[in-house]
């Protein structure tokens, strides 16, 4: 008994000594700065870094500006040109990888390849192609259409980098959700004479569901915090700036090109507001499309 | 009717191949461009339209991005910060998730709530306070600096703590019974069982860390400190029309995890698969 005790004793005080740099570094890193932006987002910025509480401005100020208001209509727009169509086609992706095929190892690490490679660069090279006077996608289309800088096609543009950015990330994680399904029910349906078309709507669209929740959430997140790729491809100068800028863009700049932290805070709060709404609904929209019973 | 079922099988493999090959060259085309492009002259690439191979191959352009950007310290200052984050990342980690998933201590709840709520909160949330507390002591363009963010992990604690879950408790038991004390319990027998969990963490760390902009681009203005991120983004601004160049500067950032990710190609795509979902 009394060994017992000395044991939890011992053990206690290891696991406090253990989790002790993750919760020292949560605390000084993330725990104290939560606390800091919302009181940011509550205080007008002075110079030389000083700031001063000072109640809602900051967010009346945000409310009023039609930049915030358009910030959002082009971030919401974003998800909706990215998340359906890139999710439906890493599915293709990761279907047709499920097949068996020779190379199939080669084609999973091409469709992967963005992953590996720097948003800022990948970013780069499309803006080249894009380039209305001399992108080869223009030259192939035979049209000058102004990819970057016509407000109207913009974000088209930024959609389609970051569709083929993420393509293969989101495939390799819907293809380890098809490899958990049993090769029996497939069998079985054959058996039945279930064609293909029906095997895949009856059998592998309900087994992945779990796994596709998991992709749409985190692409969905993703996509309301998108910033890197846009920010590459629409600088400060361009005309269509203010049709292509996302939330996160915004925060950037109000922060760290105007210098208005404590407006750029309350942009973050209402963004983190904005993902906790969409990620509610998402919970509770899953009950009618997620199969949970194996 | 067996024949017309062979039929059906080949031309539906057919398919399957031209929708992969259709595939991979939209996904590696955008990389040859890049590559070709880098060793056009800045009159050769504006010709309409464009040439396929370069005339004459140039190297010029990637002299000039070396002469406007510090490339070595570039590629000095990203291989440092995504080692010391990997290290912070997997040590630290390792210890808490271990700690989370085999130990009984008081506050064990309260405490995993604060890693749960770091991993559901975007990490723009705490940019800004982060920046301010190194910029009040003097710590922005260090590397140090650029690490600061990922000196712990969240999502890594969460990550290992799901693993060391999965490992049955017995063989902790079986050490400590066998005399080791618990911290050799840990380092000795439980951590070498979680091997693949941490190189997917580490795989993980490294490719968001490389990828990151908006950090290294807040903290770090200065170009010496810069991470090939940040710098190609400073390239972008002073070559606005000289493709060239960019595309000589883009090569040259994404080559090192290019060849990394072709010599360690498995380990990086299940690495993710592993952790995919954050």
């Amino acid at each position: 008994m009394v060994k017992a005790s000395k044991h939890a004793k011992s053990e206690s005080m290891w696991a406090y000594i253990m989790v002790a740099p993750t919760i020292i570094g949560l605390l000084a890193l993330n725990i104290y700065p939560l606390i800091d932006t919302i009181k940011l987002s509550f205080s007008k910025t002075l110079p030389f870094g000083l700031y001063e509480l000072k109640g809602i401005q900051n967010y009346v100020q945000m409310f009023a500006s039609p930049e915030f208001w358009r910030a959002n209509m082009n971030t919401i727009y974003f998800c909706v040109l990215t998340v359906p169509i890139g999710i439906f086609l890493s599915l293709v992706v990761a279907v047709m990888l499920n097949t068996k095929i020779k190379g199939q190892t080669a084609f999973r690490a091409i469709f992967f390849l963005p992953m590996v490679v720097a948003p800022a660069a990948v970013a780069m090279v499309w803006k080249w192609m894009f380039n209305t006077e001399y992108g080869i996608i223009n030259t192939i289309l035979a049209h000058k259409v102004n990819w970057i800088t016509d407000a109207n096609i913009v974000m088209i543009t930024c959609a389609i980098v970051a569709i083929w950015s993420a393509i293969g990330y989101d495939a390799v994680l819907l293809l380890s959700g098809l490899q958990n399904i049993s090769k029996s029910y497939y069998e079985a349906a054959s058996l039945d004479g279930a064609t293909k078309m029906q095997q895949f709507f009856h059998i592998t669209l309900p087994m992945v569901s779990p796994t596709l929740f998991v992709v749409l959430i985190m692409r969905l997140m993703a996509s309301i915090k998108v910033y890197d790729l846009i920010y590459m491809m629409i600088e400060e100068s361009n005309p269509a700036l203010t049709s292509a800028q996302s939330l996160m863009y915004l925060f950037y700049r109000e922060s760290y090109v105007t210098g208005n932290r404590g407006l750029g805070s309350s942009v973050v709060i209402w963004t983190v507001a904005l993902i906790g709404l969409v990620t509610v609904v998402q919970f509770v929209g899953q009950k009618k499309w997620v199969n949970y019973e194996v | 009717m067996n024949s017309s079922l062979e039929r059906a099988r080949k031309i539906r493999t057919g398919g399957v191949y031209a929708f992969f090959i259709i595939g991979s060259i939209i996904m590696i085309f955008p990389f040859v461009w890049m590559f070709l492009t880098s060793f056009k002259t800045v009159e050769e690439s504006m010709i309409v339209p464009p040439t396929i191979l370069p005339q004459s191959w140039q190297i010029k352009n990637f002299t000039d991005a070396m002469a406007s950007l510090p490339f070595f310290s570039l590629y000095k200052n990203t291989i440092l910060m995504i080692i010391w984050r990997v290290v912070c990342a997997v040590a630290f980690s390792s210890m808490a998730g271990y700690a989370f998933a085999k130990l009984n201590f008081k506050g064990k709840n309260i405490l995993f709530s604060l890693v749960l709520i770091q991993m559901m909160l975007p990490s723009q949330i705490f940019i800004t306070p982060q920046y301010q507390m190194l910029a009040k002591v003097g710590l922005t363009n260090t590397i140090f600096a650029l690490v600061f963010p990922g000196l712990v992990s969240a999502f890594g604690t969460f990550f290992l703590r799901q693993s060391y879950m999965g490992i049955p408790d017995e063989i902790a038991e079986a050490a400590y019974l066998d005399g080791c004390n618990q911290w050799q319990t840990f380092y000795k027998v439980m951590a070498p069982l979680t091997t693949a969990s941490m190189a997917a963490l580490a795989v993980f760390t490294a490719v968001f860390a490389y990828g990151d902009l908006m950090w290294p681009l807040i903290v770090n203005t200065d170009l010496k400190m810069m991470t090939l991120s940040s710098g190609l983004a400073t390239l972008r601004g002073q070559f606005s029309t000289n493709f060239p160049v960019m595309m000589a500067g883009s090569l040259l950032a994404m080559i090192p995890m290019v060849v990394l990710y072709l010599f360690f190609q498995k380990q990086f795509i299940e690495g993710v698969a592993m952790t995919g979902g954050k």
